[in-house]
């Protein structure tokens, strides 16, 4: 049964996108791309139980034989990626943001959720697609969906920082596109597994090397690996908070996949690690990541600055995971994906219930909400913990497995300096924690008047924060999961 | 928005773009139709017929076009071609075959009818869908007055300009 | 391969790299929002030549099948050679996606300059500076 409405995944999003268009209401836009996420999340779901084991799905588009055709081929790590898209579009879609982003009016409503289930199924047709050309053309299609999405923000430098989004992400996006060209002609195919069987990567093939380092510096790119991370602070940061939420929960996730994909399934991790060692750059750049985007959080005194900054710092520790090349550190790395999507779109749900509420999300303003905004603000403490990796959060977990993984490979050193960057997220989570709890509001602020936020608001946020606690506690499924998927991707295999 | 009246009085250009115009959309139409015998198909075609509207546009003046084409059928247009495709691609899964597996199409005979009916289709609702995007962009952009009265008649995502107040 | 060679033989190819350069530096160096686009538009037309290019099969025509029910598949009984089909159709694709990025991008500036009432980026930087 799955089998045959699998490509429904991308297809459902990307076709229920002109139905908006065309229908112009923007409460029926809203209620109806909410029912189709959930559609989708059933599917991606319902894949996640049918390859659980080793199984693959594989659809053939337009009844084509692969590796002729398009092939659409689900295996755990694919499944695990989809369950984690649109579960996390699940949530953000269902916040109420109350009249939607600020610079959308009403008449215009239905193309902000047209541009939304582009996303959408941008980044689903990434995560499920066997075919290199095809990422391609998702990729894109779910860049210049954020681009619009980001340049929608109330702030004037939204639309600079959407417009440094998009130079950003053509760059890297054609870098992409040569990459992929490289290997078309290397091997004469495009099917990502094809690809895999037909190539002999080895160090003195200079067009497999290059090909490697466009598509890994590309796809750097949007995963805001650190020193290409320029575009991610301020994209989220003056984005709509719904956005902000939504990409910083999935955009990365899925650069990363793709990453984690080209480096094991098309290279395989013997040339790419063992030949090419390329945890010698990625390991540092890591670190680096960790340390100095870590830092600048410190200094933010904007709350949502210091999440994207953060943000980058977590993008960090999933390619530090990367470079391992171990089971337990890659299964680490993975598994950070779904905990860091949780906390990190938790947190921004909650900076979006502070935005309506307080209308500014300054740390001086946000000084004693803790009182007015009791649920809120305990929202933002569990996010927040998480981010430092406090036990009985997701982001222990994820720390605990990166740290094993490291030790596993015998760098001692770096995992006393994932420890130490610990302290980092502490200082800053400790910085907006003391503001909203010991501080005394200001005395120009008109405290006394904000109330919690709405349910429709609260619910999303809560139970992103919720899921930050249980997935904490219980590891099986996610840890369980990336673990599978990080033995396929060792194994070559997707 | 009124193009500079010099442009409206220049005879030649009003008599070679009323002369050129429905060659160039017929030639749009001949590309979109005969593109699954040879070199065609439906983005060439959408691009071209939107080319001889546009040019239509260029010297008679927007408005002169809007009253054929409005702004929001452009935009009904857009989506309607997307989901021409996806309807083709859909129908296809329904008749038992894969998304877009045209020859689910016509199951009764097992040549390539289905094929040709398949291609027909989506390329149709390519070209619409281009020909409606490539003319909205370029409402998007003309539709804008001077950026010194701050106004835009026709924003592109419902943008309030001058917001300067950070 | 002596560099003379190896230049002679892929020419094409620094060609492309040099045009590649110089939509980057263009990206790059431009404080001109509107030229900014001319430079990636130029990037990215580098990486569909490329593309191009790698389809080129030597003596090889147009992919097009000839209507000729008497010689099905060949000219007279000769065969055909045909260059690769598939790299243009991606490109095709590759357009497309330009043309849509390269529409957002203006559309952007166009949005910039109302906000900043300038389409330089180091004034507009510079006003960020001013008012935060």
């Amino acid at each position: 049964m799955i089998e045959k409405i699998l490509v429904l995944e991308v297809v459902l999003p990307l076709l229920a996108a002109p139905v908006c268009v065309l229908v112009r209401h923007p409460r029926f836009c809203r209620f109806f791309s909410l029912g189709i996420v959930a559609i989708c999340f059933w599917i991606a779901v319902a894949l996640l139980f049918e390859v659980r084991g080793g199984g693959v799905v594989s659809y053939q588009l337009g009844g084509w034989q692969p590796p002729l055709g398009i092939e659409y081929r689900v295996s755990t790590v694919n499944a695990y990626l989809l369950a984690l898209v649109t579960a996390m579009a699940l949530v953000v879609l269902s916040f109420d943001s109350r009249g939607g982003p600020p610079r959308v009016p009403e008449q215009r409503r239905h193309l902000y959720y047209a541009v939304f289930l582009l996303c959408i199924a941008g980044l689903l047709g990434i995560a499920i697609t066997g075919d290199a050309f095809n990422i391609f053309v998702f990729l894109e299609i779910s860049s210049l969906a954020s681009y619009i999405l980001v340049s929608l923000g109330g702030h004037r430098r939204a639309v600079m920082s959407a417009f440094y989004y998009l130079v950003m992400g053509t760059i890297g996006g054609v870098f992409f596109m040569l990459g992929v060209g490289l290997l078309y002609q290397e091997t004469g195919t495009l099917n990502l597994r094809d690809i895999a069987a037909r190539l002999e990567p080895s160090l003195d093939d200079r067009g497999t090397v290059l090909a490697l380092a466009l598509l890994v510096v590309g796809i750097s790119i949007k995963l805001a690996v650190f020193p290409l991370h320029h575009w991610l602070p301020n994209a989220y940061s003056f984005a709509p908070p719904k956005v902000s939420a939504f990409l910083a929960a999935t955009a990365t996730k899925v650069s990363f996949y793709l990453l984690a994909m080209v480096l094991f399934t098309i290279f395989g991790a013997p040339f790419v690690f063992g030949e090419l060692r390329l945890q010698a750059v990625l390991l540092p750049l890591s670190i680096l990541a960790m340390f100095l985007a870590s830092g600048a959080a410190i200094f933010q005194t904007d709350l949502r600055r210091l999440l994207a900054y953060s943000s980058v710092a977590q993008v960090g520790y999933m390619t530090l995971g990367l470079s391992t090349a171990n089971a337990t550190g890659l299964a680490g790395g993975l598994v950070h994906l779904f905990n860091h999507a949780v906390m990190k779109g938790g947190l921004f749900l909650v900076v979006a219930c502070l935005l309506y509420r307080v209308g500014s999300v300054h740390i001086d303003a946000l000084a004693g909400i803790g009182r007015r905004m009791p649920l809120t603000a305990a929202a933002l403490v569990i996010g927040g913990l998480s981010l430092i990796g406090v036990p009985g959060t997701v982001g222990f977990v994820s720390k605990w497995y990166l740290v094993s993984g490291v030790l596993e490979r015998g760098w001692t050193a770096a995992a006393v300096l994932i420890l130490l960057s610990s302290l980092l997220a502490l200082v800053y989570v400790g910085k907006v924690v003391e503001a909203v709890y010991f501080r005394k509001p200001a005395e120009i602020q008109p405290i006394d008047q904000v109330r919690e936020a709405p349910l429709g608001m609260l619910a999303p946020a809560w139970v992103l924060a919720a899921a930050a606690v249980f997935f904490g506690l219980t590891t099986n499924w996610t840890y369980g999961v990336a673990r599978e998927a990080a033995e396929l991707l060792l194994a070559g295999g997707i | 928005m009124r193009p500079p009246s010099r442009v409206r009085e220049m005879p030649i250009l009003r008599v070679v773009a009323r002369a050129l115009a429905p060659v160039i959309l017929l030639f749009g139409l001949y590309v979109q139709f005969h593109g699954d015998f040879g070199p065609g198909g439906g983005f060439q075609a959408g691009v071209i017929f939107a080319a001889g509207l546009i040019i239509f546009a260029l010297t008679f003046g927007a408005e002169a076009l809007r009253q054929v084409v409005s702004v929001v059928l452009t935009e009904r247009l857009m989506a309607a071609g997307v989901l021409l495709y996806g309807a083709v691609g859909v129908l296809a899964m329904f008749l038992g075959g894969e998304f877009l597996n045209y020859s689910a199409l016509d199951p009764l005979t097992t040549g390539h009818h289905g094929q040709h009916l398949g291609i027909i289709a989506i390329e149709l609702g390519v070209g619409i869908a281009v020909a409606a995007t490539i003319m909205r962009v370029y409402y998007a952009f003309v539709g804008r007055r001077p950026e010194s009265d701050g106004e835009t008649r026709e924003p592109s995502l419902g943008a309030e300009p001058g917001g300067r107040t950070s | 391969m002596s560099s003379v060679q190896s230049f002679s033989g892929l020419w094409a190819y620094w060609l492309l790299i040099a045009l590649m350069m110089v939509g980057l530096y263009i990206v790059i160096a431009r404080d001109n929002l509107i030229k900014k686009v001319m430079g990636l538009n130029i990037f990215q037309a580098a990486a569909i030549l490329f593309y191009v290019t790698m389809a080129k099969v030597t003596g090889g025509t147009a992919p097009i099948v000839p209507h000729d029910p008497a010689h099905p598949g060949g000219h007279g009984g000769h065969e055909i050679v045909y260059s690769n089909p598939l790299p243009h159709v991606l490109m095709l694709t590759a357009i497309v996606v330009g043309v849509a990025t390269t529409a957002l991008a203006l559309a952007l500036a166009v949005r910039i300059h109302g906000e900043y009432g300038t389409s330089e980026e180091d004034e507009a930087v510079a006003y960020d500076m001013e008012h935060g």
